[in-house]
């Protein structure tokens, strides 16, 4: 079976972004870019599926300039086969990548498709969701674990309340939570490999989308800041402190 | 203009973060009606007819409902939905898994957690693990919107008589059913809504630690959270985890222990009324968030806490 995976370049983890001075967008000056957390999870998956012998082809697509070759090479260092670029100018909004992602899978045909459940940029949510929709495929959201099973695939999924378990009709789309699995580090071969494997690339015009935008930024502003603490000395400070200043325990 | 929120129930019950959905539809100044979509979730229906400022509750009581599974549900929101301005969910796992798909069918985008209405197309909503507040206007004729419910006040349970009326729609894709859960049962107060709530780090050591956690929960009427390094090591269920890319609190007491503050952490608590932070390390970056920090070994610090409250 073949796996499709989206990956997306996106602002390190570790970067503290901040808003630029006169509002206009978040300041992305030389900061370092990565694969999101939530995609490296989800190429972890596709390849061990594949070497259990359960998956034949991984195949990773993103979305993006031409910057996010970067990533789909990331991908490929990870074990993926081969890599699918969809050139577009800056960013584009979930519904778009859905459209986008349908117009591949119509190409590639996949029996299960990955992504992450979340993107770190702009905490959307939604592209996994909207894929389903737009395919017409079940969907396994927030996926801590994933078992094919004939032309099904369980999902099991973390929940407000715990976990609950799905059984999905292949083929299907799971986007990963956190605990699903733990990604490996690329080897400096499997890098060096990488380079050589197939990476093709499409404009939205050869997937019969266009691209359009549903929503505008206005602007952007830092978060209320929190007024410096204190250290207290000890417990017994602690509570006074809670009691008769903060006045949040009696 | 008119809005339909979508529960948030068990079936029996409404929860309560229905109620902080309603406030910020209220603020797009639209017509209220609310969605309850379950099996034998008439409890649910009632409570919600309970709830002011509400017109009417639909009520689409069938087993093709019974698990919210989203093939399912969306199905039916994007039907209901086609007749109102706006459709607005609480952001709980359950509408992050329904609402996108809600959009997609009805071609429209998502706006995700939001937390504030500036006008009726235009929003608030946190980005960059809340690093930066973006102002978003949306073209689209009509809205579908997730809500932080910390953001928005919970609207009064009681007080509304809306008219409850049965919808026979029944929609099942039939390409997905629910086959098991795992949830977590537990006295204490919700998480997301608990006035108090104590959290455990990598800190803690182990599962076994967080009985230090649980003491001072019982006295303060506290709920407990944890970092995701806790949940990561299997200390405490996923359920728990607080922070961008787990559950969002904002309690008038948050009391962080053994945690170092990453951002992904602030994201998910840094709205609390007071912070407090108890690490051994003076330098841990959550005591720059902190209003009282206390430098010590929590095994010291929690059992004192504990018996002197
Ligand atoms: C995509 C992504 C999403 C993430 N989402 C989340 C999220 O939603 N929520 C979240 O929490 N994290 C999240 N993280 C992880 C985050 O980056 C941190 O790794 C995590 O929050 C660290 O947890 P911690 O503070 O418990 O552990 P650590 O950073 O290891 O800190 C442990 C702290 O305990 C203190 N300590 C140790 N022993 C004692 C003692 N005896 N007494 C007192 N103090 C002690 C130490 O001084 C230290 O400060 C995410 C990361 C990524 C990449
Ligand atoms: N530009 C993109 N290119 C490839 N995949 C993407 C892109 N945007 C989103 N995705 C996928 O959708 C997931 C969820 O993103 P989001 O809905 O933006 O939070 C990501 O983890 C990716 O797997």
């Amino acid at each position: 079976m073949k796996v499709l995976v989206a990956v997306k370049r996106v602002v390190d983890y570790n970067v503290k972004v901040r808003a630029k001075a006169d509002g206009s967008d978040v300041d992305l000056n030389n900061v370092k870019m990565a694969i999101n957390p939530f995609c490296e999870i989800a190429v972890e998956e596709a390849v061990r599926l594949k070497e259990a012998g359960t998956a034949t082809e991984v195949v990773a697509v993103s979305i993006g300039d031409k910057a996010c070759q970067e990533q789909i090479r990331t991908a490929l260092a990870l074990g993926a086969d081969r890599g699918i670029q969809v050139e577009t100018e800056g960013a584009v909004e979930p519904l778009v990548v859905a459209k986008l992602l349908k117009g591949v899978i119509e190409k590639e045909e996949p029996q299960l498709v990955i992504l992450g459940k979340q993107s770190i940029d702009g905490d959307n949510n939604q592209t996994g969701q909207m894929l389903g929709a737009l395919t017409g495929m079940p969907q396994g959201t927030f996926a801590s674990e994933v078992v094919i099973d004939g032309d099904k695939v369980n999902v099991t999924r973390e929940v407000d309340g715990g976990l609950q378990t799905v059984a999905l009709t292949l083929p299907a789309i799971v986007t990963t939570d956190l605990r699903l699995n733990e990604p490996r580090y690329a080897s400096l071969p499997n890098i060096m490999k990488a380079k050589k494997k197939p990476l093709d690339v499409f404009t939205p015009g050869d997937l019969g989308v266009e691209v359009t935008s549903h929503l505008t930024q206005v602007s952007v502003e830092p978060p209320a800041e929190r007024q410096a603490g204190i250290k207290v000395e000890d417990v017994d400070q602690l509570i006074d402190k809670l009691k008769n200043e903060a006045k949040v325990i009696s | 203009m008119s809005t339909l929120v979508i529960a948030e129930h068990d079936n029996g019950s409404l929860k309560g973060a229905t109620l902080n959905a309603v406030t910020a539809a209220q603020a797009m100044g639209a017509d209220i009606d609310i969605l309850v979509a379950g099996a034998g979730c008439d409890g649910a229906a009632q409570a919600a007819a309970a709830v002011a400022g509400v017109n009417k509750v639909l009520v689409a009581d069938n087993a093709v409902y019974e698990h919210q599974l989203a093939e399912n549900v969306s199905l039916l929101v994007a039907e209901l939905g086609a007749g109102y301005d706006n459709i607005i969910a609480p952001a709980t796992a359950n509408a992050k898994n329904t609402m996108p798909r809600v959009a997609a069918l009805l071609d429209v985008a998502q706006i995700s957690e939001i937390t504030s209405v500036e006008s009726a197309d235009t929003f608030k909503r946190p980005i960059y693990a809340g690093n930066v507040i973006a102002t978003v206007k949306s073209a689209d004729a009509k809205k579908v919107i997730t809500v932080r419910t910390t953001a928005f006040d919970a609207a009064a349970a009681e007080g509304g008589s809306a008219a409850v009326e049965a919808v026979d729609a029944v929609h099942d894709a039939g390409i997905s059913s629910f086959v098991g859960e795992e949830v977590a049962v537990s006295d204490r107060p919700e998480l997301t809504s608990a006035a108090v709530v104590i959290s455990g780090g990598r800190g803690m050591q182990n599962g076994e630690n967080f009985k230090l956690l649980e003491g001072i929960a019982d006295k303060l009427g506290a709920a407990i959270g944890a970092s995701r390094a806790a949940v990561d090591a299997g200390f405490v269920p996923n359920d728990m985890q607080v922070g961008q890319t787990g559950k969002i609190v904002a309690p008038d007491l948050y009391i962080a222990v053994g945690i170092s503050g990453a951002i992904q952490h602030l994201a998910g608590m840094k709205d609390s009324k007071v912070i407090v932070a108890i690490n051994k390390d003076e330098d841990a970056p959550i005591f720059q968030v902190a209003d009282y920090g206390l430098v010590a070994d929590l095994f010291d610090a929690l059992p004192e806490f504990e018996g002197k409250l």
